[in-house]
């Protein structure tokens, strides 16, 4: 893609996606506060960051992901599949650290797996990840076809914790996770050799690869680093439920990929910013908020209206793309 | 080509069939009662009876290189209809009808934003992947609606010998390899799914072709949502044809069409829909608990796919040394 030519002549337009993602959260949100008294105190602002925690994580997971014109459809059942793990392992009496790091290896290893087929095989990231996927959900199951409860005191602590603001808002600690993981990942994809091959192998895999880059590398690596973020993501949705199930997160790669999209990044790679998809998780996020303040309206009125949402974002971003041509 | 392309698919289902012969002897066997055919193939057919008619509007959309992830919202959405209207005093045929034509529209707003304002159609079918559900659960109010009419029972439980579901699946699997295959218009859709470009300059209207695609996966996903409610005589907004659209997509391209689009086989889709169905039901006659399903399916998937990979083709037609792997070119000039 010929952003990067461009960048300095065409800078506003380069982020007009991500400022109109950030222009509609302003709007939606102060549409609540406008209605509602008690909306636009700091808690609902927190509130959206704590609810939505894991939602930040696999998104920038995902963003890597679509970056490279890819899809990963395996994010919501491999967040299931952590939850599953950290339960079993848990209670089965391992301790946390080992845990988590059984947790985000086999993540990892999934997402590794996932990537070589991608690329050694060249199957279809979207056949791949879709077994991938169906495999995940089976694995959760295998282990245990109920809900498993977290009881493990350490954990349950960690859950519970609460950092306190000033002002009284308080957050939990994995909203640092995920805010952290935010500030790696913005590094990586902008400061390194493989964050820039990212780009470059959406843009056009067969002129990276002539100009030397280390493609195959990059188009593993972001299957990787989904499967990691979305281990991650995982362990702070269990944090979040105490409980491992492997009916949690059912659907959720389609709202990391709404959040995506809407975020700004285009699914054909290339271009977007992973500041566009964490706006877009909070956009989500206060789509549910509002309804859920609302009270009448039920909860299939979010589908719809980020069905909406997606539509007016995807027809924005084709005027965008036809002006550039 | 095409031969090579079935043989895979084809072991799978043979396996799976020798399989279940070998846990369940009885699995073979048909018998007629009241002039109704039955027995465990029948079963598989007449559960696949769903999938088999998306797939089959699914391999004409992934053959003009397209995707339409919102088949399943759709079936739900005519199963909602029709339960709804017929809940409400109406009678089957309109109910049937009205809910037909919804999915018809539903079919043209797809294809509007794909082929018009030339939006990817993964991201353009998700909106209604997503909002269509609402939109299902809107229309039943979050209910499961129950309905008792005769005749819309058929669709889904009814026997003309053999089940009514699986007979239309396969009527309209026929009407379509003949009408794309004994035209022009199977060649006119592999055109726009080569290259749209080149088919456009050679006077092929992909436009229309795209529309018209789209507008057919609408309608099987309309129909094989009536086929789901009437099976069960409900609609149920939620579940109704939950994940139906990933098992079409399994059943194509197990069935050898490729996702890039292009050539499609109408064969190809059958057999991966009855591999996809017999599956399923040889894990219930193993007595795996249902949810570990998903885990042979993947690893079915996998293995499929991998085995049809242009990379293991090139492995097994030649063991040569593979320098620089780039797909297209190498693939033009193996085959």
């Amino acid at each position: 893609m010929s952003t990067l030519a461009l960048s300095s002549a065409r800078f506003p337009q380069r982020f007009l996606p991500v400022i109109a993602t950030f222009a509609v959260f302003v709007v939606t949100f102060g549409a609540g506060s406008v209605r509602y008294e008690n909306f636009a105190s700091g808690q609902v602002v927190a509130n959206l960051f704590v609810d939505n925690a894991f939602l930040i994580v696999l998104a920038v997971g995902m963003t890597f992901v679509i970056l490279t014109g890819g899809i990963d459809l395996s994010v919501g059942a491999v967040a299931a599949l952590s939850t599953m793990i950290a339960a079993a392992t848990l209670n089965a009496g391992w301790p946390p650290l080992l845990s988590i790091i059984t947790v985000l290896g086999s993540g990892a290893t999934l997402g590794l797996l996932m990537g070589l087929v991608i690329h050694h095989f060249e199957v279809q990231p979207f056949i791949v990840t879709l077994a991938g996927m169906f495999l995940a959900r089976g694995l959760c199951f295998l282990i245990s076809v109920e809900s498993v409860s977290i009881t493990e005191p350490a954990f349950r602590e960690f859950a519970s914790g609460a950092i306190t603001l000033p002002g009284d808002i308080t957050l939990t600690y994995s909203v640092v996770i995920a805010l952290a993981v935010v500030l790696a990942a913005l590094y990586v994809l902008h400061l390194t050799r493989f964050g820039r091959t990212v780009y470059a192998v959406g843009g056009s895999e067969s002129s990276a690869r002539l100009m030397g880059l280390a493609t195959s590398r990059a188009k593993v690596g972001v299957y990787v680093v989904s499967g990691f973020c979305s281990a991650l993501g995982g362990l702070i949705f269990s944090l979040y439920m105490l409980s491992g199930y492997g009916l949690h997160a059912v659907g959720m790669e389609l709202d990391v990929i709404a959040a995506v999209v809407i975020g700004g990044t285009l699914l054909a790679g290339g271009t977007g910013y992973l500041v566009g998809s964490v706006v877009g998780v909070l956009v989500l996020g206060t789509v549910q908020s509002l309804i859920s303040f609302e009270g009448t309206l039920s909860s299939w009125w979010t589908k719809i209206v980020i069905g909406a949402l997606l539509l007016a974002f995807i027809v924005l971003q084709r005027l965008i793309v036809r002006r550039q041509a | 080509m095409t031969r090579g392309r079935l043989l895979w698919p084809l072991v799978a289902l043979g396996a799976l069939i020798v399989l279940n012969i070998a846990v369940e002897p009885s699995f073979v066997e048909l018998r007629i009662q009241d002039g109704h055919l039955f027995g465990s193939m029948v079963d598989i057919l007449r559960n696949g009876a769903p999938t088999l008619l998306i797939a089959v509007g699914m391999t004409l959309v992934i053959a003009t290189r397209g995707i339409d992830l919102s088949v399943g919202a759709v079936a739900a959405i005519a199963g909602a209809i029709a339960c709804t209207y017929i809940s409400g005093g109406g009678n089957a045929a309109t109910a049937v009808l009205l809910a037909l034509s919804v999915c018809v529209l539903l079919g043209l707003w797809n294809g509007f934003l794909v082929s018009v304002l030339g939006i990817q159609p993964i991201i353009a079918t998700l909106v209604l992947m997503t909002a269509g559900r609402g939109g299902a659960m809107l229309l039943t109010e979050g209910q499961i609606v129950t309905v008792k009419d005769p005749l819309y029972r058929q669709i889904g439980s009814g026997f003309l010998v053999l089940p009514i579901a699986i007979l239309i699946s396969l009527a309209v699997l026929t009407a379509v390899a003949l009408i794309t295959r004994r035209t022009a218009l199977g060649m006119l859709i592999e055109a726009v799914g080569i290259n749209p470009k080149a088919g456009e300059l050679a006077g092929v209207r992909s436009r229309t072709i795209i529309w018209t695609v789209y507008v057919f996966a609408g309608l099987c996903a309309g129909v094989a949502g009536l086929m789901i409610s009437s099976n069960v005589n409900a609609a149920d907004a939620n579940n109704a044809g939950l994940w139906i659209e990933m098992d079409a997509i399994l059943a194509v391209v197990i069935g050898g069409t490729s996702l890039a689009g292009g050539r499609y086989s109408l064969a190809g889709t059958m057999l991966g829909a009855l591999v996809i169905q017999t599956l399923t039901t040889t894990v219930y006659t193993i007595g795996v608990p249902t949810n570990v399903t998903l885990i042979f399916k993947a690893v079915v998937v996998i293995a499929v796919c991998l085995l049809q990979s242009p990379r293991t083709t090139r492995m097994l037609r030649a063991r040569r040394k593979t320098a620089v792997p780039t797909s297209r070119s190498q693939e033009v000039a193996a085959g």
